[in-house]
């Protein structure tokens, strides 16, 4: 690591201030973030930890019956929350890293990096949740734009999730094996008005959502629905662990993996 | 530079470090609690597992600072009041669950911080709770069994030998 | 019924209350006054000419104390390859000259060709950043077969990059040959033994401290064998006179082999330290634990198999491509050799058995033994053979192995790759491994997995391995460098207790429980009373490490012997309190009894004496009671075993899952049963991580893919289940004096064969045309073999 400051600020607008300084760079649970310090790959200034926020925590549900969180909320305290009100989502924030990581990593800091085979992209995408941040709301179609990048502006940080929540979800993953990040990792959601079915770890763009399967899904909400669809291996990550044609196929057993277990 | 304060096994502590200062070179270097071991760069191995405010946590992946005003629990306080080994380090050593002790530290915490939210973990649960701390020396079955003995269990019918 | 203490009972491990505690004492954990810290530049190219290092804004950077390059040790000498190997032409291997730091060149990702010194990491690492190094990149070379075909050299000065040609045994190359051309049946298997990434627990970690006062120097390192690091830094690298130097090795976490070898980053911290005053410290991180830690096996082989058409074998023949990678590490030479080589004939009467095998250098980390050492890589290829020589001819595996394995009647036998096995039965441990397996329910359990959609196979395999390495008379005919004794000093003191030193470093083994257990019977003395010393080579009287199974089967019989020693001079001093003669003392129990007489004096008594020694016949008897023996064992000893295995495939995804995993070993005499069990498991754990999981892998360009947690597959909780594991009823090594074969990689040997069977069986079992697939057995693998298949 190099030498850096850390601020921790207690209100969201305080964190948002403290952004604004040259080399300031926000740190959510650090998971990822204190590794890539250490491996100097990143150079901040100071760090604006957000884990101090009380403003930043929390489930709860809002009027219309989304599922609302906290960004500086720990992956453990999702899979523990949400449990009652959206069981798919709990059930995906209790499978991501180990239980230690699950204590300090949040979700607001998974989404924020936008890591290709991280989980909680894929429930988003999946759910067509919103994204608000200090100052906007936006949308998961509109938020995820490729590889480790969002439509966050420089300093916007996300300050809450809201996650409709579905009728029936599954979150998938078959894991690589040495990360146990998600080699591909499949999200479906049922709703009254459709099926979503959101992809990561596959491809070169980030999380996907697999739209042929929406359509099939929606008819009919079976793993057979799949049966005539395939993914193009065209664009999906190639390496040690997977070729292309191998995480497509993947996104295929997984889906209908999801689908059944939902 | 700036101060913390924290308890750490039970005693106050306050010292002056830089931001960068993880609570594992915290714990190691500043306080000479050797106990806890640094095994990656990727916060992988788990041999660095503490407790903060009662959870487990990877002491490389937190600031000290952020460890300002917590409660810190590593190995060097979990033996009983009088010095004697406690329930799970004691099964560990019952059932071998240890060899060379480079990880051992990071196992028994989690396998406190499981006990605590699963008094009687199956085996399955046993082993994916240790998904976050790496043995490279007895191929995990004397601690999947310690853990399983530590929880009360009877764990004579676990595989003969 | 097993005993409830002494040999063969399963005491607990004393060592354990230290690590469970947080007591413990690693390397790392050391905070000297005035320590350094020490950080190196590595190379980010595989292979490139040193065209210039600039180090001048380095130097002035705040808390900066020392540069090194490695110009600085271009007068000292290199870290030598401990055994020479000789080509079949009879030429001598290559061996070119491996630095402390690079020079000239830097040929694998990691080479180290600069360090740093400073007052903290943070000043060292930013130093260490500002080191401008310019290196021309020069072509890698990465694949074995192209390194020997090609003209580009890891080494310009040998002009190959060949290391060595060797054939074992040269003279029967031709009666194999012809074997193999007249047999009935000839199988042909080609495979890959992958490389591997030790990965103990614990980084490498070294301290450097001069005393200018003495000019001495003490070396706190991670290492399994301190004196060998001693006569290494002493006598080859740098000079410093063997009693000038001490080398310590406290707690280590886990080795595996990898903490035998002598490497650069211990004479740098030396050096340094006598340069600045100050003690220097260097610890390496998990990725240069990756790029620099010695990798294990890295073979490709092509096995023949010629039997009759009933299975009886004929002839074994294998061409081998050993990759040692950029420098020849300390036992790099020996490992695809002589730990490979004569391990050839199997647990087997085959008559015919021809292994070449030609070590190549590449522009990766060196390659040296791992865990098993040769002995995995020879029962990999043989018992995968043999699986594929059985479904070609349709007969039982089991009952292949068997028509061929060696009788019980037949010891000592020489086997025909050059071998003395002296005790084993392969017969009995096949029986004891079918009871356990329940094949009559294999069916059965098949049929279940099948209706879940997975496929289930069962593998197996037998194995036998040279362990107690080893006799110096015959390693030295091999090739070593070195003898490969043990030592051992019983030091009585006058109250009493012992404290036993000796050269087997325990970094998990649990010496420190088991020794004293054997000490404590041959005395009649409590255990507890009994104190072991190792690691430190200014306190042990010499020691050639932990490694090759041999601590209790070398080391342990040098301690056997000075406790003998111990007895008959208590035996005199006991003869002398009772007014008798020594040859009518009996010891038993702790007592000396005079034959036929209640007179007696116990052990403490004639401890206190020796060291009390009034009214002492001085002239007979010296006062003291410290005894020092060095063993050199007459033969390897021969541990062997039966494994089996049943897996379960998912053919959607290629994932593998251990459904139950049945080790049935012969270790010979058990000296601690529960410490000989968590030494399979443990073997069996990095097996089955090497079957699976683990694949270390260069790409092109030599840059390590694999070279984090990220993307290394090591073994956790959930890829592996519990083991059954039985090693009673063992046949005694009929030479040493315990009767002791060695346990500790006996896992490691056995089941990466075990597994592979098994995926085949379940993949065959699918209608597959499937013979073969490489280790890992990763899931993208199986499944992409099973789209070819």
């Amino acid at each position: 690591m190099y030498a850096f400051d850390i601020e921790r600020p207690s209100s969201i607008k305080d964190a948002v201030a403290a952004l604004q300084s040259e080399g300031a760079q926000a740190l959510g649970g650090g998971q990822t973030l204190i590794p890539t310090l250490k491996a100097r790959l990143a150079a901040p200034e100071v760090l604006i930890s957000l884990t101090g926020i009380s403003e930043m925590q929390g489930v709860c549900l809002s009027d219309e019956g989304a599922l609302c969180i906290g960004a500086g909320t720990t992956h453990a305290t999702v899979a523990r929350e949400a449990a009652v009100h959206f069981p798919g989502l709990a059930a995906l924030a209790s499978h991501i890293g180990d239980p230690a990581v699950r204590n300090r990593g949040t979700i607001g800091g998974s989404l924020a990096n936008n890591d290709p085979a991280a989980c909680y992209p894929a429930a988003a995408l999946g759910t067509g949740a919103t994204i608000i941040t200090d100052k906007r709301k936006i949308a998961a179609d509109d938020y995820f734009q490729g590889m480790f990048t969002t439509a966050l502006d420089e300093g916007e940080i996300i300050t809450e999730v809201r996650f409709p929540i579905p009728e029936k979800s599954h979150y998938m993953k078959f894991v690589q094996p040495a990360s146990r990040f998600a080699l591909v990792g499949v999200f479906v959601a049922k709703y009254a008005d459709g099926v979503r079915v959101a992809v990561t770890g596959a491809s070169e763009e980030g999380v996907f959502r697999w739209h042929d399967a929406e359509t099939a899904l929606a008819d009919d909400f079976n793993a057979r629905s799949l049966d005539g669809l395939s993914v193009a291996a065209d664009g999906m990550i190639g390496d040690l662990h997977g070729s292309p044609e191998y995480r497509a196929h993947l996104v295929k057993v997984m889906t209908g993996r999801a689908v059944t277990a939902a | 530079m700036a101060s913390v304060t924290m308890q750490v096994n039970g005693k106050s502590v306050s010292k002056d470090v830089e931001g960068r200062t993880l609570l594992v070179d915290f714990l190691r270097n500043d306080l000479r609690l050797t106990g806890t071991h640094v095994g990656c760069d990727t916060s992988q191995c788990g041999a660095c597992v503490v407790h903060v405010n009662g959870q487990s946590v990877k002491a490389c992946a937190m600031f000290a600072i952020e460890a300002d005003g917590a409660e810190v629990a590593t190995i060097e306080g979990q033996a009983n009041a009088d010095g004697s080994l406690n329930v799970i380090q004691q099964a560990f050593q019952d059932h071998h669950g240890l060899q060379c002790g480079f990880c051992t530290p990071g196992m028994v915490m989690t396998a406190a911080a499981l006990l605590k939210e699963n008094p009687k973990p199956s085996e399955a649960e046993v082993r994916s709770y240790l998904e976050g701390n790496i043995c490279r020396c007895t191929g995990y079955h004397n601690i999947v069994k310690a853990i399983m003995a530590a929880s009360g269990q009877d764990v004579a019918a676990i595989a003969a030998e | 019924m097993p005993k409830d203490h002494g040999i063969g009972a399963s005491d607990k491990r004393r060592e354990d209350v230290r690590f469970l505690t947080g007591a413990g004492h690693y390397t790392d954990d050391i905070k000297t006054y005035g320590a350094t810290v020490a950080v190196f530049c590595r190379s980010t190219v595989a292979h490139g000419i040193i065209k210039s290092i600039d180090t001048s804004e380095a130097e002035g950077m705040p808390g900066v104390l020392a540069i090194f390059t490695g110009a600085d040790f271009a007068d000292v000498g290199g870290n030598p390859a401990g055994w020479l190997i000789n080509s079949r032409n009879g030429e001598p291997m290559k061996e070119p000259k491996r630095p402390v730091l690079a020079h000239g060149k830097v040929r694998h990702v990691g080479d180290a060709y600069a360090a740093v010194i400073a007052e903290t990491e943070l000043q060292a690492r930013n130093a260490a950043e500002a080191i401008v190094a310019e290196i021309e990149e020069l072509p890698a070379i990465v694949d074995m077969a192209a390194a020997l075909a090609g003209d580009t050299f890891v080494h310009d000065e040998i002009g190959t990059n060949q290391c060595f040609d060797w054939g074992w045994i040269e003279d029967n190359r031709a009666a194999t040959d012809a074997a193999i051309k007249a047999a009935p049946h000839v199988t042909t298997l080609e495979l890959v033994n992958n490389r591997l990434v030790p990965n103990a627990m614990e980084p490498r970690c070294s301290i450097g401290n001069y005393d200018a006062g003495n000019d001495s120097y003490v070396l706190q390192t991670t290492s399994q064998n301190p004196h060998l690091t001693r006569l290494l830094i002493s006598a080859f690298v740098m000079g410093i006179p063997e009693n000038k130097l001490t080398v310590i090795a406290p707690d280590v976490g886990g080795g595996f082999g990898s903490k035998i070898y002598h490497y650069g980053e211990e004479a740098l911290v030396l050096a340094a330290a006598r340069k600045i005053g100050r003690p220097v410290k260097w610890t390496a991180d998990r990725t240069e634990a990756f790029l620099t830690d010695a990798h294990g096996r890295d073979h490709v082989t092509k096995i023949e198999l010629a039997c009759e058409k009933d299975g009886t074998f004929i002839a074994f023949r294998t061409e081998t491509m050993a990759n040692v990678g950029a420098y020849l590490s300390n036992f790099s030479t020996a490992t695809p050799t002589f730990l490979h080589g004569t391990l050839m004939a199997g647990n087997y009467t085959v008559p015919n058995v021809y292994v070449n095998v030609k070590a190549v250098f590449t522009n990766t980390a060196p390659v040296d033994a791992y865990r098993g050492a040769g002995r995995p890589e020879a029962t990999y290829s043989i018992e995968r053979v043999i699986d594929k020589a059985a479904r070609e001819l349709g007969i039982d595996p089991i009952a292949i192995r068997r028509k061929n394995f060696v009788k019980p009647d037949q010891y000592p036998f020489t086997s025909a790759a050059g071998l003395e096995y002296d005790s084993g039965n392969y017969d009995a441990l096949m029986d004891r491994l079918e009871k356990h397996i329940d094949r009559e329910g294999f069916a059965a359990r098949r049929k279940e997995s099948e209706a879940k959609g997975m496929l289930r196979g069962l593998g197996l395999n037998a194995y036998i391995e040279a362990c107690g390495i080893a006799p110096s008379n015959l390693v030295g005919v091999l090739g070593s460098r070195v003898g490969l004794y043990d030592a051992a000093t019983v030091r009585v003191n006058a109250t009493g207790n012992l404290s036993v030193m000796v050269g087997a470093h325990s970094h998990g083994q649990g010496h420190e429980t088991v020794f004293p257990q054997i000490v404590g019977e041959m005395l009649g003395i409590d255990p507890a009373s009994v104190e072991i010393v190792h690691g430190d080579t200014s306190k042990i009287p010499f020691g050639m490490g932990t490694y090759g199974s041999r601590s209790l089967a070398v080391c342990g019989s040098a301690m056997v012997r000075a406790t003998e020693k111990i007895i008959a001079k208590a035996k005199k001093i006991a003869a002398h309190m009772l007014e008798a003669s020594a040859d009518d003392v009996d010891f038993k129990d702790g007592q000396f009894t005079i034959k036929g007489t209640d007179k007696s004096v116990s052990f403490g008594e004639v401890a206190l004496k020796a060291y009390i020694p009034h009214n002492f016949p001085l002239e007979d008897i010296e006062p003291g009671l410290e005894e020092t023996a060095f063993y050199d064992p007459a033969n390897f000893t021969y541990p062997s075993g039966a494994y089996a295995c049943e897996v379960e495939v998912d053919p959607d995804t290629g994932k593998v899952r251990v459904d139950r995993f049945i080790a049935v070993d012969d270790f010979g005499n058990i000296m601690n049963p529960m410490i000989v069990t968590g030494q399979v498991h443990g073997g069996l754990g990095q097996g089955i991580g090497q079957a699976l999981l683990e694949g270390a892998r260069y790409d092109d360009d030599g840059q390590l893919l694999s070279a984090s947690y990220m993307d290394y597959t090591m073994p956790r909780a959930d890829d592996l289940p519990f083991y059954t594991v039985d090693h009673a009823n063992g046949t005694p090594c009929t030479h040493n004096p315990l009767g002791v074969k060695g346990c500790g990689e006996a896992g490691a040997i056995g089941s990466p064969p075990t597994i592979v069977n098994a995926v085949v069986d379940a993949l065959q079992s699918a209608g597959k045309n499937f013979t073969h697939i490489d280790m890992p057995l990763t899931p993208l693998r199986v499944w992409e073999s099973m789209q070819t298949a």
